[in-house]
């Protein structure tokens, strides 16, 4: 079959996003047709050494769908929430040691509904409503998990997992090494970060930065319902400890997902849009800022790449790569900080291992080092917007 | 008698040091008579049961004596038979074994410090065995163990070889972390042993965890499973927020742990009275719905009695329950603590109290075991501990390629190269010679 095309389920017409006031429920996600650069089939593993169990390892719907749309699509239609809510589910249902622990998981359903109505069917100690003591339950995640666990620890806004920065740095990502390898850390922590609508400065943190060095643990950013939800899958089946990084804006993204099961791979980034010109590396939620300039972009003629690298630790530096080797330019979108952030971080790691295949100096677009400010307009102006984008790739391709 | 196993907490017959007027008490309150060292003669202290609400300060007294001492003088009209003592013959040789095995240790720890085979921070224990063997060696190789930094003698109450842990403290590969853990780091799987923690109160959570995977193995999972999970800590931890954080969690759950604070005064060289609002411990508990008692810890036939009820109380499923043993440790904080804040009368005053004499005088009065039956038992465990340090002498230290083994548990963790294969299949990777 056509092994070029990967669909993901596509809905129509997206909205932009520069109109702030624009609730994003009944969002619809408009991803186009992704197709691997390379030819190689997307099914199969990579040079055939990647161990693979039942369940489809990479991202494949059940079937190509031509871009017109069919009478009746395969799938089903979901937000962003529903999406993380049924991985969880199904692993859940699976595996009957995987459990969850956070703030108001439980009877309330979580705050913003991923665990809703989880408590009613598995009871309260596999949804486990905490009292306000991240370091505490996250350490008892932790000790959970050295005994045979598979915890799930919701932070109510990633900002708060800075109060468990101790259980994680020390115990999440040490223990595995400092017992010689006896114990293993399979937990995943997650919850919803990034930069939302004036939620203060405080609701309003990145922490990719923050985490990523520390050694022994895995970070993957969610952006879309697909991979929410494979990313969801494959975090809890990891004996690794991985947090996953949701953010605040992209719950209500709607997106007509496979019915049958499937789990991605935590350390592959998704191709979103093939493209000759220009590579633009990102995540999360900027990945729809750098959509909506990649329309402004094709009007004025231009193709770009765009990558989402959905691992923000480890870098998937095939993928990577292998767009830096046909666009010789890079442009990285992010919402972490500019100091020590994941852009930062990439660039390091692009220039090193990529420096003769660029014909320009990588331009690395974070958001300002500010804390968040409340002001909507401060607000607007601490985040890459999609003209600053368009601008930045105007500029790289001169 | 004390050794029956009620549900009440008491003391156990040994003599206390401080001699207080005898009285009966009510059958589930009992007041404990303060040690020496609180100074304070008028302090009554409550001993609280499981089957009283939690009454806290109503009752009061000011010379009332615990049930040691009437017991005491009940031992005394009759002559000590058998069953008016507290441990078999069986029993006081293993406990003797492990506190010997204990100090024995950790005294080759400081001459192997001195002599430069291990480094770093080493925490020694001695003066504190009574803690340890009294409530691990009640406990079953399923049930868990969590500790501090000052944890070699916990994995070796435990069980985990004396070749082992002195390997790791060589940072040799046979170590029971490969030598990658270290003094402050002792894990093992198979006797499950959670650590070895170098924060202090980062390791309570954790013990909580494991507690609560006990819970969760029975409610859910529908296992036939009571393993019980001891925290051991000390007083410095306990004005720290996970250790409050975990005894709310502990107690709102009922969690099967019990938390042991081994009170040894000094934290480095803050005293727990300079530290600490509040310096009765114990009293936590009771402020968190789980019973709080208070334990001669230089006794290890009181710390059992004790840690008899506390696991029997976690294995029924009733609770935690929060123990203070009062101890006290004979050497510095480390071995690089010059130790010279603490006073030489104190110092002097517990070196009295030595738990290994202590037991000693015990079984020999008793007529448990004969002189030489210990003798026996010393030389036995001074070759346990020879041994080990010729085991570890000759183990190998890390090769290169331990480097970045045990980062991750799925070494696929560390990416996907640029040639499109994961890093973790360049045999050079774990070495940490390829190019990242």
């Amino acid at each position: 079959m056509a092994a070029m095309l990967q669909s993901f389920g596509v809905a129509t017409a997206s909205v932009g996003f520069s109109d702030h006031s624009t609730k994003l429920s009944g969002f619809s996600v408009h991803s186009l047709p992704v197709i691997r650069s390379e030819g190689r089939s997307i099914s199969g593993p990579i040079n055939g050494t990647r161990k693979t169990g039942k369940v489809i390892t990479k991202a494949v719907a059940a079937q190509a769908e031509s871009p017109a749309s069919a009478a009746s699509k395969p799938g089903h239609e979901l937000l962003l929430f529903e999406a993380l809510r049924e991985g969880l589910e199904e692993e859940m249902d699976r595996d009957p040691r995987v459990c969850v622990m956070g703030e108001d998981v439980g009877h309330y359903g979580g705050s913003y509904k991923v665990t809703r109505g989880l408590a009613q069917k598995y009871g309260d100690l596999r949804v486990l409503d905490t009292p306000i003591a991240e370091n505490s339950f996250t350490g008892m995640a932790v000790g959970a998990a050295m005994t045979g666990l598979r915890p799930i620890v919701e932070g109510m806004n990633m900002g708060f997992l800075l109060l468990a920065f101790n259980q994680i740095s020390d115990n999440c990502g040490m223990l595995h090494y400092t017992s010689g390898g006896q114990f293993t850390i399979p937990t995943v922590i997650r919850g919803p970060g990034g930069v939302g609508r004036q939620l203060g400065a405080e609701h309003s943190q990145r922490l990719e930065s923050y985490f990523q060095s520390i050694p022994g643990i895995q970070m993957v950013a969610c952006s879309t319902p697909y991979n929410a939800k494979g990313l969801m899958k494959a975090a809890i089946r990891s004996e690794n400890p991985v947090v996953l990084f949701e953010h605040v804006l992209l719950y209500n993204l709607k997106e007509r997902i496979p019915d049958e099961e499937y789990v991605l791979n935590l350390e592959e980034a998704e191709m979103v849009r093939p493209g000759e010109h220009v590579t633009i590396l990102t995540y999360s939620r900027m990945r729809y800022h750098v959509m909506q300039a990649a329309k402004t972009l094709v009007n004025k003629g231009y193709d770009p790449e765009v990558i989402d690298i959905r691992s923000l630790k480890p870098f998937d530096l095939h993928t990577i790569g292998n767009s830096v080797k046909k666009t010789h330019r890079v442009v990285i979108v992010e919402e972490c900080m500019r100091t020590g952030g994941i852009g930062a971080s990439l660039t390091a790691a692009i220039n090193e291992n990529f420096h003769d295949y660029l014909d320009a100096p990588i331009i690395c677009l974070s958001s300002q080092d500010v804390p968040t400010p409340y002001a909507g307009t401060l607000e607007e102006w601490t985040v890459v917007q999609p003209p600053q984008i368009v601008a930045a790739v105007e500029q790289l391709c001169q | 008698m004390a050794c029956s196993a009620t549900t009440r907490i008491i003391h156990n017959p040994l003599a206390i040091s401080s001699s207080r007027s005898a009285e009966k008490s009510d059958f589930s309150c009992k007041i404990l008579s303060p040690s020496s060292f609180w100074g304070s003669a008028s302090l009554g202290k409550k001993l609280l049961s499981v089957n009283k609400a939690i009454s806290p300060i109503s009752r009061r007294s000011a010379t009332v004596v615990a049930v040691s001492d009437v017991v005491k003088e009940k031992k005394l009209k009759s002559s000590s038979s058998v069953s008016n003592l507290l441990i078999t013959k069986e029993e006081g040789l293993v406990l003797y074994e492990d506190m010997v095995l204990g100090r024995a240790f950790e005294d080759m720890c400081a001459q192997m410090y001195y002599r430069g085979k291990m480094f770093g921070f080493v925490h020694l224990y001695n003066g504190q065995e009574a803690v340890s063997t009294g409530f691990i060696k009640l406990l079953k190789k399923e049930d868990c163990v969590v500790s501090t930094y000052r944890d070699h003698v916990h994995a070796l109450s435990k069980g985990v070889p004396a070749r082992q842990v002195m390997s790791e403290l060589f940072g040799k590969t046979t170590g029971c972390c490969r030598g990658q853990g270290g003094s402050m780091h002792m894990f093992s799987k198979e006797h499950n042993v959670l650590g070895g923690f170098a924060f202090i109160g980062e390791g309570i959570p954790v013990a909580t965890g494991a507690a609560f995977t006990s819970k969760y193995k029975r409610e859910v999972l529908k296992e036939d499973c009571d393993e019980v999970t001891l925290a051991f800590f000390g007083d410095g931890t306990c004005n720290n927020g996970q250790f409050f954080e975990c005894l709310n969690m502990a107690a709102l759950w009922k969690l099967p742990i019990v938390f042991v604070v081994e009170n040894n005064l000094w934290a480095i060289g803050m005293s727990h009275l300079r530290a600490t609002s509040d310096p009765e411990i114990w009293k936590k508990g009771p402020a968190f719905g789980m019973p709080g008692v208070h334990v001669d810890g230089m006794d290890v036939l009181k710390v059992r009695e004790v840690a008899i009820e506390a696991v029997g109380r976690a294995r029924r499923g009733e609770g935690p329950t929060l123990v203070e043993c009062e101890t006290y440790r004979f050497r510095g904080h480390s071995l690089a603590d010059p130790d010279e804040l603490r006073d030489p009368a104190e110092k002097a005053h517990y070196a009295t109290r030595d738990p290994i004499t202590a037991l000693k005088k015990y079984i020999l009065e008793n007529k448990l075991a004969s002189e030489a039956e210990l003798k026996a038992i010393e030389k036995k465990i001074d070759e346990v501990v020879e041994d080990s340090v010729e085991f570890a002498d000759k183990s190998p230290v890390p090769a290169r390629s331990q480097l970045l083994e045990n980062v991750f548990a799925d070494p696929r963790g560390f990416g996907i190269g640029p040639d499109g294969k994961y890093r973790c299949e360049d045999p050079k990777f774990t070495e940490g010679t390829a190019q990242v």
